[in-house]
């Protein structure tokens, strides 16, 4: 069953196209990952799907009272907000402690519900947020770029907690990601997107796509070229592309 | 007396949960230039010879109004900010400055003269301590969500855009109402540092702005009081005794730690 249809979606800044009729689905139960290169306009597609931003023509349709659990990017805070972790879980959701403990528990971290948010680790952080998210038996997981500033074993291990979530609750999952060797091993279809659609489908069929590799590199080099996009030094390297 | 002890009371409880997501936002020099901007509605009240109350909160509102619909387009809020406010203070003052026939205590709205609140004035305070309240316990869940992360709050069907607008319109109030009671340049003192000082030792959001509450209202007490015994101007001297406890409390956090 479809829980989000987008169809003919176009959305822009100013006069500036960021998307230009994007036709997607999500259906229910499957993990759905978007790939592209920064500026692709992966954020707001995501923006459009949960209404922060208006589409300048096209339709999103979302299944009706579609249960969205949303789990951003990071928290527009530091050190300035106090907030321990079972406040937080209390925030959005009218729940008791049962539920919300439960909640941790599901996302791997029931010893935090005491701390600060301020305090956590990243790891710590992102699956609080999880479990945050978990809380209104969510039929659909949104995830922006959820694994910024966890290492390599730290967003491979926070993707198979989504896996896991995944099997036990039937949720479907539409996520962001950079890391192109979680989006190999975790998700049922990948979107590739810059600007539009360049090519969809299983992650092996979108690795090997010309779109995909065009934007990439080819190979794994083309999974290298993605990682080392985030890095902000530049290692000596005889690139055979260039 | 009593009256300027209720009226710094008042100005010190609307001033907490404004404080708290002044500071969580990071909005203090927004509402430093805003309160400076309010010097213009003074000036344009006194002119007109109307209630400074209304006059005050108008400019503020528009002044706020302007500078979040053009943010963000060729320059950056504080800039803007910068810009608009701070001219507001300006032209303010110098209209202040041509009413002639008006006898006019200018320090009286700079810094505040709590002494000369009156009945009317007290009921003014006291009415905008309620709207206030009233307004944020009515907002305070998707207010603290909103200021988490505004994807967040669409995500759940809010509407940060109005939520914000509700956050401006009460930091319009509590500046129109702090006028009379620590004047112009001193209001986002009060803001900033009992919040500030409130951190310390605060666990969750709720927890920060009471204890905000009560270092705001023991510092107007007592800071009248000092006022009184040393005769000093009492704005400042509200001022002086929230840093105190700012001091105070951050060390008290430090040898906590320990």
């Amino acid at each position: 069953m479809s829980l989000i249809t987008v169809e003919n979606l176009s959305v822009k800044y100013g006069t500036n196209f960021v998307l230009k009729k994007i036709n997607l689905e999500i259906n229910s139960g499957e993990i759905v990952t978007i790939v592209g290169p920064n500026g692709s306009g992966k954020t707001s597609l995501l923006k459009a799907i949960i209404g922060a931003v208006q589409p300048a023509e096209g339709n999103i349709d979302l299944k009706s009272k579609l249960k969205i659990g949303y789990i951003p990017q990071r928290l527009n805070f530091d050190k300035t907000l106090p907030i321990t972790v079972e406040r937080f879980m209390r925030l959005t959701e009218k729940v008791d402690k049962n539920t919300y403990m439960s909640a941790l528990k599901t996302a791997g971290v029931p010893e935090t519900s005491k701390s600060q948010m301020s305090s956590l680790s990243g790891g710590q952080f992102q699956r609080v947020l999880l479990a945050r998210a978990l809380l209104g038996s969510p039929e659909i997981l949104i995830l922006d770029e959820a694994t910024q500033g966890l290492d390599q074993p730290g967003s491979a291990a926070f993707y198979r907690q989504i896996e896991q979530v995944r099997q036990n609750t039937a949720c479907a999952v539409l996520m962001i990601s950079h890391d192109l060797h979680v989006v190999m091993s975790a998700s049922d279809r990948v979107i590739c997107l810059n600007g539009h659609v360049c090519c969809e489908g299983t992650p092996s069929a979108v690795v090997s796509a010309p779109e995909y590799q065009e934007l990439f590199g080819a190979g794994t080099e083309g999974a290298l070229a993605l990682y080392r996009h985030d890095h902000d030094h530049v290692h000596e390297h005889v690139n055979p592309s260039e | 007396m009593t009256r300027a002890t209720l009226a710094g009371i008042g100005v010190a409880l609307t001033s907490a949960p404004l404080g708290c997501f002044v500071v969580w936002r990071r909005m203090a020099y927004f509402g430093e230039a805003t309160a400076h901007a309010a010097m213009l509605g003074v000036a344009i009240s006194l002119a007109l010879q109307v209630s400074i109350f209304g006059g005050a909160l108008l400019v503020a509102l528009i002044m706020s109004a302007v500078v979040t619909q053009l943010s963000g387009r060729n320059y950056a809020t504080d800039t803007l900010l910068g810009v608009f406010a701070h001219s507001a203070l300006a032209v303010g003052l110098v209209i202040v400055s041509l009413l002639s026939g008006v006898r006019l205590d200018l320090m009286a709205y700079l810094f505040g003269d709590i002494l000369a609140v009156s009945r009317e004035d007290l009921t003014i305070i006291w009415g905008g301590v309620a709207l206030i309240f009233a307004l944020i316990a009515w907002r305070w869940t998707p207010l603290l969500i909103t200021t988490l992360n505004e994807e967040l709050a669409y995500a759940k069907g809010l509407n940060p855009r109005r939520e914000q607008l509700i956050l401006t319109l009460s930091l319009a109030i509590t500046i129109a109402i702090s006028i009379k009671v620590v004047g112009i340049l001193l209001i986002a003192a009060m803001l900033i540092i009992p919040a500030a000082a409130a951190r310390n030792f605060a666990k969750t959001p709720e927890a920060m702005v009471v204890i905000t509450a009560i270092i705001g209202v023991c510092s107007a007490i007592a800071g009248l009081r000092g006022a009184y015994i040393f005769d000093t101007p009492a704005g400042p001297s509200i001022v002086c005794v929230t840093l105190v406890f700012f001091i105070a409390l951050s060390f008290a956090k430090m040898l906590a730690k320990k």
